[in-house]
C-alpha cells in the first residue's frame, strides 16, 4: 500500500498529464454551451444585442481584473512552493481564495440586480421579450452559472491545498497537487475571458 | 498449485479491512473490476427480464400491460442496458482487471480515482433506479431522452438524468485512467507494437469516454435545466431548437457505440490466436484499426437523423463517412478469419463465443450499412429493422464478446475451471434463440413495423409470436450459461496458470493472481512475447 502511493507520486509527468486530459474534457463539456451561443447568436443577432445591453459592463469589468489578479497570485502560489516557501504560497493561495470569493460576491450582485428587474429564467419580465431575449438570458445564466459553480470548486480545492501546504504533503519535492489545482483555476479563468466579450463587451 | 499455496491471491484481505469493506475500500484493480463484473451482470439479468415483459406484450398487445407500462418498460430497458451494462462494461470489468496486468504494471496510475469511478458508477446506478420507483412515475422517454417531450413529460425524467450524468463522470475519469496508465505504466521494453491487441483497443477506448462524454454531460444538464427552470434551448415556442438536442445527443451516443464495440473486438483479437495457435495476423493493422474506428466514429453521428431535417449535402456526407468506418472494421474481420486460416484450431468455449460474435457482428455491422445508406434509410428508419441492427450489434457483437471474454478468462479470475460441455449447450441455445428473436425483427422492420409501437395491425402477428419464443429460447441459454458458471465458482476445479497456452502476461501469473500481480516486474524482451515458431 505505502510502495503504491510512493510509485503514484513520484510520477510527476503521469499527473500533469491526468490533469490536462480532464482539462480537456472540461473544456468539451463547456464546449457544447459555447455552440449552442454561437447558433442562436446568429439565429437571433438582433436580440443578443440587445441583450449585452442590459449587462452592467463596469461590474463585469471589475470582475475580470479580479479573476485575472487571482490567477496571478496562484502562479505565485506554485512559484513559491517550488522555491521551498511553503508560508509565502499559503498567503498567496488565501489571496486568491478571497479573490475567487470576491468574484462571486460580485456575481451575486449582478444576478441579484437582474432578478429583482423579473430578468430571470420563466420571470415575468423574461417571457414578455423576444424568442432571441429569453435564449440570450438563458444562456447567460447557464454560462455563468456553471462557470461560478466551477470557481466555487475552484476555492474548496484550493482550500484543500491550503491545508495540504501547511501540514507538508506537499512542498518543494511533491507539488504536482499545487501545480493541478492551479492549472484548474487558470482553465476558469480562461471560460470566464471568453464569457466576459460574449455577454458584456459585443453588443 | 504450489505457487499458489507461495503466493497469496488479492482475495486474501491484507490491508486490516474485513468484510464488505475491504472490497468497497480497495483500490486493487482486480477487485474493483469483479464488483464492476458483478454489478454489470445483475443489471444485465434485470434488462434482459424488462426486455422478456416487452416481448411478452407484444405476444398479444395489450392483455398483459398497458401502453403507458410498456413506454416505461422500453425507456428503463434501454437505460439499464445501455448505461448500467454496455457502455462501462468491457473495460470497466476486464479492463481494470487485464489492463494493468497485460501491460506488466501493479495497478492504474491512479488507483484512488479508479475507486472514484467505481463509486460514481454505484451512486449514478442508484439515481437510475430511484427515478423507476420514487412517486410520480418511471421515465417514458426512451434511453434517448429526445427533447421537446423530455422537457414536457411529467415521468421522472430529472431524476434518471441526473443519475445517467453521474455515470458520465464515471465514465470519463476510467477513460482518464486507462490511457494515462497506458502511456506512463508500461513495463520496461513493452513497446506500443507489443503490446496486446486489447490493450489498443482500451487506449482508444479511453479516449472516446474522454471526448465524447462531455458532450453528453453538458446536454443532459440542458435538460435538467429546461425542467426545473424552464431555459428552452430546446422548447421551440422560446426560440430553441429541438433537432440541436439530437444532434448533440447523438454526438456523444454514436462515438458511445465504439465505447462498447472496440473494447469487444479487442476481447477477440486475444482469443482467436491464442484458440487456433498461431500469431494474430496483420497485428499492427488491427491495432491501428482501433483509432481509425475511434476517430472516424466521432463524424458519423449525423447519420441517426437522416428523416429529422438536415441538408441533402449534410446527409450525403453523413452517409459517406458511415460508410468510410466499415473499413477499417472490415479490416479487424479479415485479420480474424486470416488468423484462423491454417490455424490449428481448438474449439473451445471462448472460441466458440468468439466466432459467433464474428458472424453476429458482420450481420449488425452490414445492415449498418443498409440503414447507412440514404434511400433504403427512409424506408426503415425508426422501424424495428433499427431495433434488429442495434441488437445485432449490440448483444451479437458487445454481448456475445463480454460472454466470449467471461469464458476466456474466468479461469484466472475465479482460479477455477467451468464445465466445457454445458457452456457450449447454453451458447448454442442462445444463439438459437438470439436468430428467432432478432432476425424476425429485421423481417417485421422491413415490412414496415415501427419500432417503440405498443400495438400492430394483425399481418405482424406471425413474425411477433417467432420472435417472442425466440426470447423464451434466448433466455434459456443464457441460464445455462450463467449457471454453470455460478457453480464452477464453487465446485470447478482448480485452474492452472495457463489453461488455454496463452501467451500475453496475464497467462505466466497464478490464477487467481497475488496481490502485486507480478512478483518480480517483467521485462519484454522480443523473444518472449512473440510468437515461439519464429
Amino acid at each position: 500500500m505505502t510502495t503504491k502511493r510512493n510509485e503514484e507520486s513520484i510520477d510527476y509527468t503521469g499527473k500533469k498529464i491526468g490533469m490536462w486530459f480532464f482539462l480537456f474534457t472540461e473544456f468539451l463539456f463547456f464546449g457544447g454551451v459555447f455552440l449552442l451561443y454561437s447558433i442562436y447568436r446568429y439565429r437571433f443577432p438582433a436580440d443578443f444585442h440587445q441583450g449585452a445591453g442590459e449587462e452592467n459592463l463596469v461590474l463585469g469589468s471589475v470582475n475580470t481584473g479580479v479573476l485575472l489578479t487571482s490567477s496571478l497570485l496562484m502562479a505565485l502560489a506554485v512559484a513559491a512552493l517550488r522555491r521551498g516557501r511553503s508560508r509565502l504560497s499559503i498567503a498567496f493561495q488565501a489571496g486568491t481564495i478571497s479573490l475567487g470569493a470576491v468574484f462571486l460576491v460580485i456575481k451575486g450582485f449582478e444576478w441579484g440586480a437582474k432578478i429583482a428587474k423579473g430578468i430571470y429564467p420563466n420571470g415575468p419580465a423574461l417571457l414578455r421579450m423576444s424568442n432571441g431575449g429569453i435564449l440570450f438570458f438563458g444562456l447567460y445564466y447557464t454560462m455563468t452559472g456553471l462557470h461560478a459553480l466551477h470557481v466555487a470548486i475552484g476555492l474548496v480545492l484550493i482550500g484543500f491545498m491550503v491545508r495540504d501546504t501547511r501540514r507538508k504533503v506537499i512542498d518543494e519535492r511533491n507539488f504536482a497537487r499545487l501545480e493541478n489545482t492551479g492549472l484548474y483555476w487558470h482553465f476558469v479563468d480562461i471560460v470566464w475571458i471568453y464569457l466576459f466579450p460574449l455577454f458584456y463587451l459585443i453588443t | 498449485m504450489t505457487e499458489q499455496k507461495l503466493e497469496s491471491s488479492f482475495y486474501k484481505n491484507e490491508d486490516g479491512r474485513r468484510g464488505v469493506a475491504a472490497w468497497l475500500m480497495s483500490t486493487d484493480h482486480k477487485r474493483i473490476g469483479l464488483m464492476y463484473l458483478g454489478a454489470l451482470l445483475s443489471f444485465f439479468s434485470v434488462g434482459v427480464l424488462i426486455g422478456l415483459l416487452m416481448r411478452l406484450n407484444l405476444i398479444s398487445p395489450g392483455r398483459f400491460m398497458n401502453a403507458q407500462t410498456y413506454n416505461e418498460l422500453f425507456t428503463m430497458h434501454g437505460l439499464i442496458q445501455i448505461f448500467l451494462f454496455i457502455i462501462p462494461g468491457i473495460p470497466v470489468a476486464f479492463g481494470n482487471f487485464f489492463l494493468p496486468i497485460l501491460i506488466g504494471a501493479r495497478d492504474m496510475a491512479f488507483p484512488r480515482l479508479n475507486r472514484l469511478s467505481w463509486w460514481l458508477y454505484l451512486t449514478g446506478a442508484f439515481i437510475i433506479l430511484l427515478s423507476f420507483f420514487i412517486e410520480g412515475k418511471p421515465p417514458d422517454t426512451g434511453w434517448t431522452f429526445y427533447a421537446p417531450y423530455s422537457i414536457r413529460t411529467p415521468t421522472n425524467i430529472g431524476v434518471a438524468v441526473l443519475g445517467v450524468f453521474v455515470l458520465g463522470f464515471s465514465s470519463i475519469l476510467t477513460g482518464l485512467n486507462f490511457v494515462v496508465t497506458t502511456h506512463r505504466l508500461r513495463a520496461p521494453g513493452m513497446g506500443w507494437f507489443r503490446m496486446p491487441a486489447f490493450v489498443w483497443t482500451l487506449y482508444a477506448t479511453g479516449w472516446v469516454q474522454m471526448l465524447a462524454t462531455p458532450v453528453l454531460a453538458i446536454t443532459l444538464v440542458f435538460i435538467i435545466l429546461s425542467r426545473t427552470f424552464g431555459i428552452g434551448f430546446f422548447d421551440p415556442a422560446r426560440g430553441g431548437d429541438p433537432i440541436l438536442f439530437e444532434h448533440l445527443f447523438w454526438a456523444y451516443s454514436h462515438p458511445a457505440v465504439y465505447i462498447m464495440l472496440l473494447p469487444a473486438m479487442g476481447i477477440i483479437s486475444e482469443i482467436i490466436p491464442v484458440f487456433s495457435r498461431r500469431k494474430l495476423y496483420g497485428y499492427v493493422a488491427v491495432c491501428l484499426s482501433a483509432l481509425g474506428i475511434a476517430i472516424i466514429g466521432y463524424a458519423v453521428w449525423g447519420h441517426h437523423m437522416f428523416t429529422s431535417g438536415m441538408s441533402d449535402t449534410a446527409r450525403v456526407i453523413f452517409s459517406f463517412l458511415t460508410f468510410l468506418v466499415a473499413v477499417p472494421s472490415g479490416v479487424k474481420v479479415f485479420n480474424w478469419l486470416s488468423t484462423l486460416y491454417k490455424g490449428s484450431i481448438s474449439l473451445d468455449a471462448p472460441l466458440v463465443f468468439a466466432l459467433s460474435f464474428i458472424f453476429l457482428f458482420s450481420i449488425g455491422g452490414l445492415t449498418g450499412l443498409v440503414i447507412g445508406s440514404l434511400a433504403p434509410n427512409l424506408h426503415v428508419h425508426g422501424t424495428y429493422f433499427i431495433v434488429a441492427h442495434f441488437h445485432y450489434v449490440m448483444f451479437g457483437g458487445a454481448g456475445f464478446a463480454i460472454l466470449a471474454g467471461l469464458h476466456y478468462w474466468f479461469p484466472k479470475m475465479f482460479g477455477r475451471m467451468y464445465n466445457e460441455r454445458r457452456a457450449k449447450i447454453g451458447w448454442l441455445i442462445l444463439f438459437i434463440g438470439f436468430q428467432f428473436l432478432y432476425f424476425s425483427m429485421f423481417l417485421l422492420g422491413y415490412n414496415g413495423m415501427p419500432r417503440r409501437y405498443f400495438d400492430y395491425p394483425p399481418q405482424f402477428r406471425p413474425l411477433n409470436i417467432v420472435s417472442t419464443i425466440g426470447s423464451w429460447i434466448l433466455v434459456t441459454g443464457l441460464i445455462i450459461i450463467f449457471s454453470n458458471l455460478i457453480r464452477s465458482l464453487f465446485k470447478g476445479e482448480k485452474a492452472p496458470r495457463d489453461p488455454w497456452g496463452g501467451r500475453s502476461l496475464e497467462w505466466r501469473i497464478p490464477s487467481p493472481p497475488p496481490r502485486g500481480n507480478f512478483k518480480k516486474m517483467p521485462v519484454i524482451t522480443d523473444k518472449s512475447h512473440d510468437d515461439e515458431a519464429e
